[in-house]
């Protein structure tokens, strides 16, 4: 009988396969982690690069680094965490990004913390499809929209 | 239901996701979805979920993998809605 492995991984297993690193990581820290959804967070600390060009001795986040993080929390994260059982040393995760629909309705600034909470519409034929939304420590919504990239382990 | 009426259902479905709108104004059982069409791999998975509320019917991944031609969608959906 062939025997099936179910393999668990844990929060930080999750964040050390992600595809990125200093400076376009944007993921602190996974706090609720299923294969429906997933909760994430992300500190914004000032000396981040854009802060020097966005904008002219103002620094605010661009909606692109929002966007961002979003997707890498709500999308990346929880496309590693469906696609675990193929992952390996050898194999591992890839991303492309196919279409995102955000609205923005506060502006985030440096040392401000955000959480990101996505829910999974579906995953079918690799194809990832979330509903992500964004909120500051105030608990105000920052921006939300829908977000679907093509997930695959080579 | 006819393969004409199977296709003319498709080419509705096809139409908000094609790049290449010659390509989709020759659309015959031979169009190829990628390399006539113009049409990137996220949405052909669109299509395909489209096609199963259209059609009502359930495609699975081997299924999946060999729709990428008017001609071989349209046989998966009759082999699908016959059984």
């Amino acid at each position: 009988m062939q025997e099936r492995q179910e393999r668990k991984m844990t929060n930080e297993q999750i964040i050390s396969n992600l595809p990125y690193q200093k400076p376009f990581l944007f993921v602190d820290e996974l706090t609720e982690v299923s294969e429906k959804g997933i909760t994430g967070t992300y500190t914004f600390q000032k000396n981040e690069f854009f802060y020097a060009g966005h904008f002219k001795e103002n620094p605010i986040t661009p909606g692109v680094i929002l966007t961002e993080t979003m997707a890498q929390i709500g999308l990346v994260c929880l496309g590693i965490l469906l696609l675990k059982d193929e992952i390996s040393i050898v194999s591992k995760p890839q991303i492309a990004l196919t279409s995102n629909v955000i609205d923005f309705y506060l502006p985030v600034l440096p040392n401000e913390k955000v959480t990101v909470i996505s829910e999974r519409e579906y995953f079918r034929f690799n194809k990832l499809k979330c509903k992500v939304k964004m909120i500051n420590s105030d608990n105000e919504l920052v921006c939300r929209g829908t977000i679907s990239g093509m997930v695959i382990v080579k | 239901m006819t393969k004409e009426e199977i296709i003319s259902k498709l080419t509705t479905l096809v139409k908000p996701y094609v790049q290449n709108e010659e390509g989709f104004k020759n659309m015959n059982e031979d169009t190829d979805f990628i390399n006539d069409l113009e049409i990137n791999s996220a949405n052909l998975v669109d299509i395909i979920l489209d096609v199963e509320d259209e059609f009502k019917v359930e495609i699975d991944n081997d299924s999946m993998e060999k729709m990428l031609s008017v001609k071989a969608t349209v046989l998966v959906i009759q082999e699908k809605m016959n059984a």
